[in-house]
């Protein structure tokens, strides 16, 4: 395994460059900069740390194990490995730049104070089993954002061991098929609405359900009829996401929890659009008995490229009993105390068991419950009521250039939907949103939800200014308008980011995923 | 509330576009018997960045910090230095507050990092591919054994005495809701890994056999025997290491014949966290297998001007593309704790990490050194790297508690890890890393001098 053996560099200078104005030697451009690998520039000497010189006679206890060759890991003295890392950072778009309208997936402000918090020593270091008497404060974090989620939600209990949505929506499940089991009743199907998240099948897929939609209504909300007729002895429950993926509530959701629990199912919620409703409608009051939380989309823990995430899960009082350890519980004295399988023992006896090492994600704890605090109550109820009055006024800001499929079914939740109809023949969604990046966006959410053709589900988020609102507005309507009219240009869109559009389908067709030296 | 950029008049200003009266009215399809009128009641309204700094402080407060004491536990969960570097880099806001790089003519800086965490963690383990990280190792070794189930057409999971137990706690609790049995085996005191024990109980329908590299014991297992046996009856060979420094100093698990390997990325760049966000670590060593392995994969493209450039690739493996035909729970990763460990290894490089190996496993040679001259204490464990076990005749639990009222984090006591095994409850897990000193070991072997005579 060779590092840097032949020095060739990336920058050195392609055919195409020949056609761009005022070629460079090096492929830079200013301040937009190539940055090499680390494999093309480090070597096996090079090393950013200062460790002490080790003993020539120490002793050696790795048996016959030891290593015999080198690990072909590169090294980057400090200063290099800044640049480096820097350099790339600048080939990155993130909320700290600019407006990030994805639906579903909710990028919002991330407050400095809580990394500050969440760095804290007597957080980030301290480990996981340590004796409990010497995390009091930790347990009590975990504790305290437990009330909130549970006051929030009006849920009786919550499973914070989830490592992410897809992970919570796991433990939900697994709450449900585990109360199914207890009571002798196993049953064999779930049901999906079109509405729902794309995760949510292959969550009750992975826990062992038969998957079987439901369609969506002419709103774009669940059938109601088809639902209730679908019900029966054979239906653990139904997964539904509320607000849901058109962006809409639900409406009829009570109804639709009371005819599952009538026909002895149990109601699963996605709760990754929380963020909606988050103190003004209560899950709980909704009949649900299970709901994940994204941290990363309510609570604002950064989404760091695509995690970690961070998915408690509320349980209703049906479903509380069977929560994964470990868990957090507060005696009567103040102090806190860890349920695990030391002492989980006859009080907690229907536990399903234990879905990852340790406590789950106690950075994004601290994080979340630093924000919370911050709102406070009232200010979540703003939080919320500002999201959507911001995903109401794009939709309206937008609905005379672009088709807007359920305009007309009432106010959107917090993120708005559009359609490709109106666009010119040969014009998509996907060049559309390239569109947007070159006016300085990240692209919106595109094809999902799938009852929408070309679908783009556009959140803005609170924390969005109507100074911010006005300006992509602008640019979506300019785009509309490019689309409308058939302007070829957006087709090789982007044309001033840092690199033009990228050959997925060649990735896909010749995978290479680790780096080999060039001809090695 | 400062996170909120709007005035009362913008917001009169936008219902005025909308139409509506009020943001209330925003939510008329909420039945009206279920909308709340005001916040919820019962909580706290908000408060200051000082007046929350201060709440949160006082709970960290509470806390006994592993840098505030003589400290030792290990077990999963690793305490290394991590160089400033590392946590500057990840506070960058193109880094932080990126999301997931579906667009990546905007998202190069994430996509070219994955690549290069990628190359990294598979020539770290010995291995032709490494995905873009799991949530955590717990979950990847699972992962790793429903992929072993896909590729075999077999059920049935042999673990090794000497994997973690929560790791296999994970695994026999998933596996009751699904298809697989896993057969476990609880560690015996003895200073062999129990290679024959392991081997003994593969058989035709063993799907693959996991093997903790060191275990939870601190013991070095002997990979290629146990490979070999697994290749034997068909099966795969999973090799779990719950700490990467170890590798700086053994051999990789993928050169010993292991067919997947997984792990905690954690002790590299991550720190302890009171147990997450941690780093799963996945890599497979027959390139032919990409198409089962769970979680994201970063690829080397070109882009329409023929320059060098990074997407996400094969996902119509994952969820939210395959959905009820998804092969994995995965449906992210843990891409800031990826960027920690990928700075720090880079800081490290191959003369670095060898170096913070060999630091680490001569620490815990004097450590179980002076450990082993303490009357009624004995050294279990004959290899290791940089934790081992000692046991006594007492309760393990009750010992690290009485330690910890002087101030001394011992070690993890195996009646914690399990329960259940009478068998185990004297014996703890010592953890030495380049953060211990001579005088905390000294404290140590003192603290536990005076309470077991």
């Amino acid at each position: 395994m060779n590092i840097n053996q032949s020095g060739w560099r990336p920058g050195t200078p392609v055919a195409a460059d020949e056609a761009i104005a005022y070629p460079t030697a090096t492929g830079n451009r200013a301040l937009m900069l190539e940055e090499p690998l680390i494999f093309e520039i480090g070597t096996d000497q090079t090393s950013g740390v200062d460790l002490p010189e080790p003993d020539a006679d120490a002793p050696n206890r790795l048996g016959s194990f030891a290593r015999t060759k080198p690990t072909g890991l590169p090294g980057l003295s400090e200063p290099e490995t800044v640049r480096h890392y820097t350099r790339l950072s600048r080939q990155n778009y993130a909320i700290d730049l600019g407006l990030f309208p994805l639906g579903s997936c909710t990028m919002k402000h991330n407050p400095r104070l809580n990394e500050k918090v969440a760095r804290m020593p007597g957080f980030a270091d301290v480990h996981p089993l340590q004796p409990t008497d010497t995390v009091q404060g930790a347990l009590e974090v975990i504790d305290q954002l437990s009330h909130w989620l549970i006051a929030l939600t009006g849920m009786s209990a919550v499973a914070m061991s989830p490592k992410a949505g897809a992970h919570g929506e796991l433990c939900g499940i697994l709450c449900i098929r585990a109360a199914l089991e207890a009571r002798g009743d196993p049953r064999s199907v779930v049901l999906v609405p079109e509405s729902a998240h794309g995760t949510n099948p292959a969550t009750a897929a992975f826990a062992g359900y038969e998957v079987e939609g439901i369609p969506a209504d002419s709103d774009g909300r669940v059938d109601l009829a088809a639902l209730k007729n679908r019900l029966g002895p054979d239906v653990a429950g139904v997964m539904i996401t509320n607000p849901n993926t058109c962006g809409l509530f639900e409406r009829d959701m009570k109804t639709i929890s009371e005819a599952v629990h009538a026909a002895g199912g149990l109601v699963y919620c996605d709760g990754a659009n929380f963020n909606a409703i988050m103190g003004r409608v209560r899950p709980g009051d909704l009949g649900i008995d299970a709901m994940h939380i994204n941290l990363h989309k309510t609570f604002s823990t950064p989404h760091g490229g695509g995690g970690p995430g961070s998915g408690p899960v509320v349980l209703s009082e049906a479903l509380a009993p069977f929560a994964p350890l470990p868990f957090v519980t507060k005696h009567a004295d103040g102090s806190m105390h860890l349920v695990e399988e030391e002492n989980a023992g006859a009080e907690f006896p229907d536990s399903f068991g234990r879905m990852t090492a340790f406590h789950g994600q106690m950075g994004m704890f601290t994080r979340a419950l630093t924000y919370i605090l911050s709102h406070g109550a009232d200010g979540l109820r703003q939080a919320s009521g500002d999201a959507v009055l911001n995903a109401n006024y794009v939709l309206r800001s937008l609905d005379d250039v672009l088709d807007a499929p359920f305009g007309a079914a009432g106010p959107c939740m917090h993120e708005a939907l559009f359609g490709d109809d109106g666009f010119a023949d040969g014009l998509s969604t996907l060049d559309f949103s390239k569109g947007l990046i070159d006016e300085g966006f990240h692209p919106m959410t595109m094809y999902f939800p799938l009852v929408v053709h070309g679908a783009m589900l556009v959140e803005p988020t609170e924390t969005e200014s109507k100074g911010a609102l006005d300006q992509f507005v602008m640019a979506m309507r300019s785009l509309a308008r490019r689309a409308r009219d058939g302007d070829e240009t957006l087709k090789t869109a982007p044309h001033h980011a840092p690199r033009a559009r990228l050959d997925e389908a060649l990735a896909a067709r010749k995978p290479t995923l680790t780096w080999s030296e060039p001809g090695g | 509330m400062r996170y909120l950029p709007h005035t009362d008049i913008d917001r009169a200003a936008m219902l005025d576009t909308i139409g509506a009266d009020s943001v209330d009215a925003l939510f008329s399809d909420v039945p009206s018997d279920l909308y709340l009128d005001g916040p919820v009641e019962g909580l706290p309204l908000h408060a200051s960045e000082m007046a929350v700094e201060r709440h949160m402080r006082r709970l960290s407060k509470k806390n006994l910090a592993a840098a505030d004491t003589p400290f030792f536990l290990g077990a999963g969960a690793y305490r290394h230095h991590v160089p400033a570097t590392v946590d500057h880099i990840i506070q960058r806001g193109e880094f932080l507050t990126a999301y997931t790089p579906y667009q990546p003519e905007i998202a190069q800086g994430t996509l070219q990092m994955l690549f290069e965490f990628q190359t990294q963690v598979a020539r770290l383990y010995g291995c032709a591919i490494a995905n873009a990280s799991m949530y955590d190792g717990s979950t990847a070794c699972w992962e790793a054994m429903v992929m072993a189930e896909r590729i075999t057409k077999r059920t049935r999971v042999v673990c090794a005495a000497g994997l973690h137990p929560h790791y296999v706690s994970v695994a026999t609790t998933l596996a009751r809701f699904t298809r697989a049995s896993v057969d476990t085996a609880v560690p015996v005191l003895e200073a062999g890994a129990g290679e024959d024990a392991i081997i003994d109980r593969i058989d035709e329908e063993t799907s693959c056999v996991v093997v903790q590299y060191p275990d939870i014991l601190g013991r070095i297992p002997d990979l290629q025997r146990i490979a070999d046996a697994a290749h034997d009856k068909g099966a795969l060979l999973i090799a779990v290491n719950t700490e990467p420094v170890a590798l700086g100093a053994l051999e990789a698990p993928g050169d010993l014949g292991a067919d997947i390997v997984v792990g905690e990325g954690q002790a590299i760049g991550v720190g302890l966290q009171f147990g997450g966000p941690y780093l799963g670590l996945f890599a497979i060593a027959n390139p032919r297998h990409v198409r089962q392995m769970p979680g994201r994969l970063c690829g080397e493209t070109i882009d329409a001007d023929g320059k060098r450039g990074f997407v996400l690739t094969l996902s119509t493996r994952e969820q939210h593309i395959r959905r009820e035909k998804a092969t994995s729970n995965i449906c992210t990763n843990s891409g800031l704790c990826a960027l920690a460990f990928s700075v720090h290894m880079t800081l490290l490089g191959d003369a670095g990490l060898s170096r913070l190996a060999a630091v680490n496993h001569a620490l815990a040679c004097k450590a179980a050194d002076r450990l082993g001259r303490v009357p009624g204490l004995k050294v279990l464990n004959d290899t290791f790297f940089n934790e081992f076990t000692v046991t006594f005749d007492r309760d393990a639990r009750q010992l690290v508690r009485d330690l910890a009222d002087k101030g001394i984090l011992a070690g993890i006591s195996l009646g914690r890890l399990f329960p259940d095994e009478a068998s185990l409850s004297g014996g703890l897990l010592v953890t030495v890393t380049e953060t211990s000193t001579e005088e905390d070991i000294e404290a140590l072997a003192n603290a536990l001098q005076e309470a077991l005579s």
